[in-house]
Parts: structure tokens; sequence; C-alpha cells
């Protein structure tokens, strides 16, 4: 057996490895027990739950592009209280860090979710998806707004007793704006990025090929936005990063890392490979063994001509 | 359900721009419904990134299970190019199938197109004389010869847009020819076709009170119920319910879908 260390923190939260299943892609994690060794994850991001049950938007929902996907799902989910009674029994049996990603429509819907889940065992962390639309502001996303995205976070924190980690918008001018103000509000990780708005025409109909018309962008062809974002974010906060976007294999996994993020979640690849996120934990691993690497913290923000302040 | 490298056995063209090809894997064929579809990664590349749909279509002894498919866009291509002794990323079998007739039931299968491809292997595993098999297609060059799939005994009937094979117009017209008379209440219906033909096939079975399965095509990403990107609209009082193909589906009770307003 290897010796490799790839154990890290995000905050309060440990990790038995660095690599993490998106939520939303992932479903509530049973969708894959079949096919892969839960155990042997980083941890679950489950599908962004809300406080009631929503059904999502009407289909067609999914549109592939150039080396992605564009999806307007419309975070369907089973909502709170279905959650903890038919989901969170089964996911409590794994031995892997359960994350649940969180939304609202209103400042408030964040804090009632928050509060729906405190002191319930089994919950490793908190992600909050401030990516969706804000009712009381005419639904501009929260993520646009760093007061408001503050705001979301500090309303999160008061009514939670676990680890907050704040999922990022690429949708904005000045992405590290919003992280500055979301740590400053007392997050205790940040994660990017989300999906990117987009949209797909059918040349023959002349119409969107999604029926909500623009949709996220996610897959391979998101990567390099996605990097150059976590760098940038990584260059001005202190909180630990988890890095997202088009990662399908352990090279894309370390590009990440060595820019600075602490741990890397996988999304659309799990649609194309079911294994890929074990593949990665597997291949991060021999990579720092043969190159004699003892621990993944020595990957981690390594990026050559880096002017990261230290740890 | 397993994900695994699959030898391709064969993989030739049946008719114009459509394949048949046969892959081997023991476990698929050992779980494999009628009704039920695998996943195929196209080409190694991240261009196309996803993995398409395909229906299982029959299968051959113990060991190799056929799917039958056409060239419409960059992953059939790629499919249709792929040669024996090659392996494909294969996941399956996913879906629910199809609940077979019961022995006094008199079952019609009603295929469009392509749509044929589940339905043959529902049909093999029916494997009665009293089977009704009706088939569509827009040209008689399309058809697909059921020779290969050793259907014995069974009625099949041809329909084509153009009238150059079999009864000239849609294949539901072969169904509606056959909803009434004596028996009525023993009909059953398995379908699956383009959309507009499932419509049709789901008012003619709804008129005359008969069952009737159809089988479901959309889009997918995972075909595993994660990425919830396979909705279809639910027949319910509610708005906005859906099924996901995937998993409720491919196979649904006409009943049970929103067939729009009508
Ligand atoms: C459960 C299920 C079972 C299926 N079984 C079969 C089968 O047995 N044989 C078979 O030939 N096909 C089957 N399909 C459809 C098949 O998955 C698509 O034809 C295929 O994904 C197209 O991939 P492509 O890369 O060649 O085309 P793309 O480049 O993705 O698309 C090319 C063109 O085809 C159209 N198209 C794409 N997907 C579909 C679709 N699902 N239905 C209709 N048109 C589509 C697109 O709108 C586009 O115009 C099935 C689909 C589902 C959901
Ligand atoms: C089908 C689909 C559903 C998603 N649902 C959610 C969600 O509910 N909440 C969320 O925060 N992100 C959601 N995402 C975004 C992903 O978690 C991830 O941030 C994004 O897809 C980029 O990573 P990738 O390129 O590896 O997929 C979803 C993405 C996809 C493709
Ligand atoms: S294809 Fe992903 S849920 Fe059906």
């Amino acid at each position: 057996m290897s010796q490799t260390h790839l154990k890290v923190k995000i905050g309060p939260l440990e990790l038995k490895n660095p690599v993490l299943a998106a939520s939303g892609t992932f479903g509530y994690g049973q969708e894959y027990a079949d096919l892969i060794d839960l155990n042997l994850l980083g941890g679950i991001v489950i599908k962004g739950l809300s406080i009631k049950p929503m059904s999502g938007n009407p289909p067609p929902r999914i549109v592939e592009t150039p080396c992605g996907m564009l999806n307007s799902i419309g975070l369907a989910n089973v909502g709170l209280e279905a959650f903890l009674k038919e989901k969170l029994p089964w996911l409590r049996k794994l031995n892997t860090a359960v994350i649940v990603n969180i939304y609202g429509h209103s400042t408030d819907e964040y804090g009632a979710v928050s509060a729906g889940l405190r002191g319930i065992e089994g919950i490793s962390a908190i992600e909050v998806n401030i990516s969706c639309p804000n009712v009381e502001t005419g639904g501009m996303a929260f993520g646009t707004d760093p007061d408001v995205a503050a705001k979301v976070t500090e309303e999160v924190l008061k009514n939670t007793d676990k680890p907050v980690i704040v999922k990022l918008s690429p949708n904005v001018t000045d992405i590290t704006a919003v992280a500055k103000a979301v740590e400053k509000a007392g997050a205790h990780g940040l994660s990017l990025i989300n999906t990117l708005t987009g949209m797909a025409i059918d040349i023959d109909t002349r119409s969107p090929r999604l029926a909500n018309i623009s949709g996220g962008l996610s897959g391979p062809a998101i990567r390099p936005v996605a990097l150059y974002m976590v760098r940038e974010v990584v260059k001005v906060v202190r909180i630990p990063v988890i890095g997202i976007g088009g990662i399908i294999n352990y090279q894309d996994a370390l590009e990440f890392l060595i820019a600075g993020a602490r741990a890397v979640q996988v999304g659309t690849a799990n649609f194309v490979n079911p294994r890929a996120t074990l593949d990665i934990v597997e291949g991060l691993r021999k990579y720092c063994e043969d190159r004699k690497i003892a621990s993944i913290d020595e990957i981690i923000g390594s990026l050559k001509g880096n002017t990261q302040p230290g740890e | 359900m397993i994900d695994r490298e699959t030898k391709i056995i064969f993989n030739r063209a049946v008719a114009p721009d459509t394949f048949l090809m046969g892959l081997w894997s023991r476990e698929i064929v050992a779980g494999a419904r009628p009704g039920q579809f695998v996943m195929i990664k196209a080409g190694l590349s991240a261009d196309p990134l996803l993995r398409r749909p395909f229906s299982i279509c029959a299968i051959q002894g113990n060991d190799v299970f056929c799917i039958l498919y056409r060239v419409v866009g960059r992953g059939t291509k790629i499919l249709s190019r792929v040669t024996e002794g090659n392996r494909l990323s294969v996941l399956g079998p996913l879906g629910r199938g199809f609940d077979f007739p019961k022995a006094d039931q008199k079952p019609f299968i009603v295929a469009g197109g392509i749509g044929i491809a589940p339905l043959i292997f529902l049909a093999q595993a029916i494997n009665s004389d009293n089977l009704t098999f009706m088939a569509g297609y827009r040209h008689k060059d399309e058809i697909v010869a059921m020779e290969k799939f050793s259907l014995s005994g069974m009625e099949i009937n041809i329909a084509t847009d153009d009238g150059t094979a079999g009864h000239h117009g849609p294949v539901t017209e072969l169904l509606e020819a056959r909803l009434d008379g004596p028996d009525e209440d023993r009909r059953v219906v398995f379908a699956c076709g383009p959309l507009p033909m499932l419509e049709r096939v789901a008012d003619l079975t709804n008129d005359s009170c008969i069952p009737c399965q159809v089988s479901l095509e959309t889009t997918m990403a995972c075909g595993l119920g994660a990425c919830l990107g396979c909705a279809v609209k639910a027949a319910s009082k509610e708005t906005d319910v859906y099924y996901h193909v995937c998993k409720d589906g491919p196979v649904f009770d006409v009943k049970t879908l929103y067939w729009g307003a009508r």
C-alpha cells in the first residue's frame, strides 16, 4: 500500500483525499453506489437542497456543446423534509464526508434550510450555492453582488453549527470581490466555479435548444476559465478554496491543486465515466508516489512564479 | 448494472445509415430486460463528451447483445466506424423495461423507424404466434430485415410513408384498423418511435381503453437518475410533475404521461 498522505483540511472539515463529487452531478450518492465504492471518495456534495421540494424546469433540460454541456435542470430536488427522511439515513452509513449543497430564493430561505440542518448528525458541511436568482432583487443572482453574497453567508452562519463553504458564480465581473466579501463574512471555505451561463440554438427550428432558453455550461470546455478564477481567488483569500470546472482526470485535478486549490470537485465527468472520481484519487496517489512526494500538501499552491501570500 | 470495456463482435450496415452492432457481455445479457438500454461512449475524446443511449435490440446466446442504431450525428457516425475486436465503454442495463403481456392477451407491437430496436427484443421475449408486429418506415430501403432475429411465427406488417412497401401511410393506420372487432378487451399495445407517432398511438389506445406501453427518448447525460436532465411531463393534476426517462422509464404506461392539452 502507498504511503502518500492525501488528507486535506477545508477549515474544520477533514477529507481523506481532495476529490469530491460535485453537486447536481452525483444525485444523492445512491445513484452511483452500484458502480463505485463511495467510501473511497474525499466526499460527496449532494444535489442543491431547498426548503420545499422543487420539480425543476420544463424539458429539454440538457444539450451537449463542444467539450461540454448546457443544463437548465432548475435546481429540482426532494426538499428538506424528504432529504432528511429518505436520503440522509442512507448517506449517514457512508464513511466519507457528506456535504449538503443548499440554496434559496431569498436570504431568509437560505437561513431556513441551514436551520433545518442544524444539529443533524451525518452532515459534514454546508455548501452554499449563491448562483441562483434572488426574488427580492428581481431575479439577479445572489452571487453577483459582494454585499448580497456576504449577507447570505452571514445568514447561513447564524443558523448552522456546520462548516460553511460558499460556492461562487463565475458569471460576475470580478470574482475576487465576491470571494473577499464572503471570506470577511466568515465562510470557512470557498468552492468555484459553478456553471457559466450560455445557450445553444437549433438552426432548423430557429429556437433555443433548452426550453429555459439559457443554461449552465459545464465540462472540459470551462476548465481554463475555472482554473484562472481559482488562481485569482487563491491570491486574495486565506480560507481554503475548492476548485471545480471541467475536471475529468487526475492531470486536470493537479492543475487546480498546483494553482492553490485545497481540494477539487468533479461534476460532468461522472456522467461520462462513473469511476472518474476514484480514477482521479488513484491518479493523484500514483503521481505523488512516482515523484516521492510524501503529502499532497506539497503540491497545493506549488505553482512556480507564485506570488500568493503564505499559508 | 455494470460499466465495462465491452468487445465488439460485429458492426455492420443492415439498411442505409442503419447499423447492427453485437457486443460481448455475459453480465449485460444476464440482466437485460426488453425496453432497457445501455449508455455507450463514442470515441475516447472529450468531444463528443457524453455517452449515447441505445436500446438493447436483441440478445444472441448467453454472451452477445445487439444494438440497432441509425446514424444521425457525430456519436453515431463514430460508432458506425468502429470495427470488430475493438472495445467500447458500455454502461447498463439501465432503466425500466416493458411489462410482459399476460398469456390470454393479444399483443400488438407498433414500431416507427429506428424505434423498432427495443421492440425486436420484446418480440423475441414474448415469442408467440399470437403477436402482431407492425413496423413503419419512410421508404422501403430503410426496412430492417427481421429474419436475422429469429422471430418465428408472428405476423409482421409493414407500412411506408411513400408506399414503396406494404401499407401506404403511417403505421398507426395499421394499428387503427385492428382496434375494433372481437377480443377487444384482450388487446395490449407496445410502441416506440417518433413523438408524433406515439401521440397518435396514445390517442388511439386511450379512445379504445386499450392498455399501452411506450418507450420514450430524451437527451440524457448520466442514464443513472443523477443529473435529472431527462425529464418528461407526467399526467398529473398538479402542474410540473416530471418523470425521469432513464430511471422511471424509458418504458411508460401511456396513461401516466402528459400528452399535451387535448
Ligand atoms: C432510452 C433511449 C434509447 C435509444 N435507443 C436507440 C436505438 O436503439 N437506436 C438508435 O438509433 N437511437 C436510439 N436512441 C437515440 C440515440 O441515443 C441518439 O440518436 C443518439 O444519441 C444521437 O447521437 P449522435 O451523437 O449521433 O447525434 P447528435 O450529434 O447528438 O445529434 C444529431 C441529431 O440527432 C438528434 N438527436 C440526438 N439525440 C436524439 C434522440 N435521443 N432522439 C432523436 N433525435 C436525437 C439531434 O437533435 C440532432 O439533430 C435512444 C435514445 C434513448 C434516450
Ligand atoms: C446537471 C447539473 C446539475 C447541477 N446542479 C447543481 C446544483 O444543484 N447546485 C450547485 O451548486 N451546482 C450544480 N451544478 C454545478 C456543478 O456542481 C459544477 O459546479 C459545474 O458543473 C462545473 O463543474 P464540472 O465542469 O466538473 O461539471 C450542476 C451541474 C450540472 C452539470
Ligand atoms: S439521464 Fe441523468 S437523470 Fe436521466
